[in-house]
């Protein structure tokens, strides 16, 4: 027997991680290695995700963490998140538009048409989920053609610009208080830690890069009763939003890139009449990198849940902005799941001297009352 | 979407000590503070590691932040060197942190940053503690708000974690809180000095060295400066009691491998189900075989 089964640690940490390469490779000589273009493109609702998750929007290195950890969405965010703890600050970015995103879908399903109208564009809701065994063994000929000729025919100067926001003809109408901008610097989540209570722009900071399925459960507590949201989509959009940076000479807005993102707000019955003016409907908004549509849809209602807890105190956990930005970080979640692998001997030694030592007062008691009586 | 984007390689490399140097500025930072207001959970942004919260991450932003050129880091986990997280936590180190030296020996360390134990070895002024943390707040186990428990600190409220040690007695004779023993610092903010033993907890008491909590998922950063008064809480008439070593007849057992009678024992059994005990802190158990020329008790391989 070694001094204990856990240590000699080194040979042991090498060895996992040569395991874990060689069932990356298992394919051995009939094996392709992923390119990371293939990863970002082909598996771009993955790379999404991964970007989102991570906060830092880079789907190249996002598609090389795929690559890295295997598929796990978890690690793969974490291992981007890490590579940002690496890079510095180096301006406070101002407010970007988002009605001057590029736009390759946007639907509302509070109204038949809209300005500018629907465009159902990539998605799969309407999709019958049978299996497409013509994927299976897919030819590569067939494969390169299929972009080619979905844009064939189609003028660049066909292809619209951008589109007008639904929420702007509800601000019009008065369905919609009108828009304060909020005077505060938005909080900034990598610089400051939440210390509740924290401020709208602090939860959906901390939203928009959690873990999609954790946003997705505690929305859907709210959708299905533990809560009063009720949400009507006045806008989904997906496409790529122009980054505009004040250039470093001169000043000037100008556009440095532009950023995959999916943009959610959804309409809510009004409240109470506890404000002076006229009663109107109340806005949940969600947004984050990448092609990701129920995350957007989970962080609006989630924003208008939280911002109904913020005011009146919680009556949900879906309204509890400790409860709910808590608990939504993949990397802090899956980390803190993760360490319980970790040896735990001396504090389990400690639990069992306690235990030990109650169960004998315990017997101890129970034998004295056995001679009384 | 430009598909030919080539990754540039250059990019990935990566600074002294991992973290930006804003990042370890603004550790650095939290930790005079933690230091001038003894127990306060300080709060602070808390980036993120490339191992797993809960894995040590906020033990290891505090010793990136202090680690320098000339300074020995230790590294231990349940009080061993060559645990695997320990391993895994020293080649981070030596890896990001050129010119920095490494050490198993309690003494030689300028640093040492731990999980769960404080080493057998007195420390010294000249060293830094640095103990990893899941759950900093005490207060966690009767109030779940963190903003509540914020004024409860504020207050020093801690009437229900009292209340839970008295209902523990009234319930089994005994409070039962075996780690993460609830310790008074300074005589008012009450810390939660990480899943230590209550046999390490004495030694926070008026320590020589300083020593830092760090908690990186939970984003706070605490201390108990050197020469500090740490108590554990209590009553009057129900003392503090560390784990109790003794065997059936009430004699202390010494470790199978090198006969100490006054350190923190692991519980082993082996492949024919016998029991045996040994230092958990492994520095002391070598050093102790090596001054001693006869080994009491069986040698281990």
């Amino acid at each position: 027997m070694g001094y204990v089964a856990i240590k000699g640690g080194g040979r042991a940490i090498a060895g996992a991680e040569a395991a874990m390469e060689a069932l990356r490779c298992a394919e051995g000589e009939a094996g392709t290695p992923l390119t990371l273009a293939a990863i970002e493109q082909q598996l771009r609702l993955l790379t999404s995700r991964v970007v989102s998750e991570g906060g830092l929007y880079h789907p190249r290195l996002a598609a090389l963490a795929i690559k890295q950890m295997q598929g796990d969405t978890l690690e793969a965010a974490f291992a981007l998140r890490a590579y940002r703890s690496t890079k510095p600050r180096l301006l406070d970015l101002p407010v970007q538009e988002t009605r001057q995103m590029r736009l390759i879908r946007r639907i509302s399903s509070a109204f038949k048409d809209i300005p500018g109208g629907q465009m159902l564009g990539p998605t799969t809701d309407y999709a019958l989920r049978l299996m497409r065994l013509d994927l299976a063994d897919e030819s590569p000929e067939a494969f390169r053609s299929v972009s080619r000729r979905f844009m064939e025919g189609v003028a660049d100067s066909d292809l619209p610009d951008s589109y007008p926001k639904v929420v702007d003809a509800l601000r019009e109408e008065g369905l919609l208080p009108p828009l304060t901008r909020s005077r505060e610097a938005a909080f900034d989540i990598t610089r400051d830690p939440l210390v509740f209570p924290v401020p709208r722009s602090a939860a959906l900071a901390t939203m928009a890069r959690a873990e999609t399925g954790s946003l997705l459960a505690i929305a859907y507590s709210n959708m299905r009763g533990y809560g009063d949201v009720h949400p009507t989509i006045a806008e989904l959009r997906v496409g790529y939003l122009p980054v505009v940076l004040p250039h470093p000479v001169t000043g000037e807005p100008v556009e440095a890139g532009e950023v995959l993102v999916t943009e959610c707000e959804v309409v809510a019955m009004y409240e109470g009449a506890d404000s002076d003016g006229p009663p109107t409907f109340t806005l949940g908004y969600g947004a984050c990198f990448g092609h990701n549509e129920v995350k957007a849809i989970s962080m609006a209602i989630l924003d208008r849940a939280l911002q109904k807890g913020m005011r009146d105190g919680p009556a949900n956990p879906s309204e509890d902005p400790e409860f709910v930005l808590l608990h939504v970080d993949g990397v802090d979640s899956m980390g803190f799941a993760s360490h319980y692998k970790m040896p735990h001997y001396v504090t389990f030694q400690s639990d069992m001297d306690r235990l030990r030592t109650t169960q004998g007062k315990a017997d101890a008691a129970q034998s004295s009352q056995g001679v009384e009586s | 979407m430009n598909v030919s984007y080539e990754l540039p390689l250059d990019d990935a490399a990566y600074s002294f000590g991992f973290l930006d140097e804003y990042a370890k500025r603004e550790v650095r930072r939290t930790i005079l503070k933690a230091i001038c207001i003894p127990g306060y959970q300080t709060p602070y942004a808390s980036r993120e590691m490339p191992m797993g919260r809960g894995f040590g991450t906020g033990g290891l932003q505090v010793t990136l932040s202090l680690i320098g050129e000339g300074d020995t880091l230790k590294v231990i986990d349940q009080g061993a060197d060559d645990s695997v997280n320990a391993v895994n936590l020293r080649h981070f180190v030596e890896l990001t942190c050129p010119g920095v030296d490494t050490t198993e020996r309690t003494t030689e360390a300028s640093l040492i940053q731990s999980r769960h134990r404080i080493p057998e070895v007195a420390l010294s002024e000249s060293q830094v503690m640095i103990l990893q943390v899941p759950y900093p707040d005490p207060l966690v186990v009767v109030e779940p708000s963190e903003a509540r428990r914020k004024v409860m600190h504020g207050e020093a409220d801690y009437s229900r974690l009292l209340t839970k040690l008295y209902e523990d007695i009234v319930q089994f004779d005994e409070i039962t809180i075996s780690h993460r023993y609830p310790t008074r610092i300074n005589g008012h903010y009450v810390i939660d000095p990480s899943p230590i033993p209550r046999y390490d907890v004495p030694r926070l008491d008026n320590s020589p060295a300083l020593i830092l909590l760090g908690a990186g998922r939970e984003k706070k950063i605490y201390a108990v400066p050197p020469y500090t008064r740490a108590e554990p809480l209590a009553f009057d008439d129900v003392p503090f009691r560390v784990e109790d070593f003794r065997d059936a007849q009430g004699t202390r057992r010494p470790c199978a491998r090198c006969g100490a009678t006054d350190s923190f024992l692991d519980e082993l059994i082996d492949d024919d189900g016998n029991k045996q005990w040994q230092c958990s802190d492994s520095d002391y158990c070598h050093s102790r075989l090596a001054e001693h020329d006869t080994i009491p008790g069986e040698a281990m391989s």
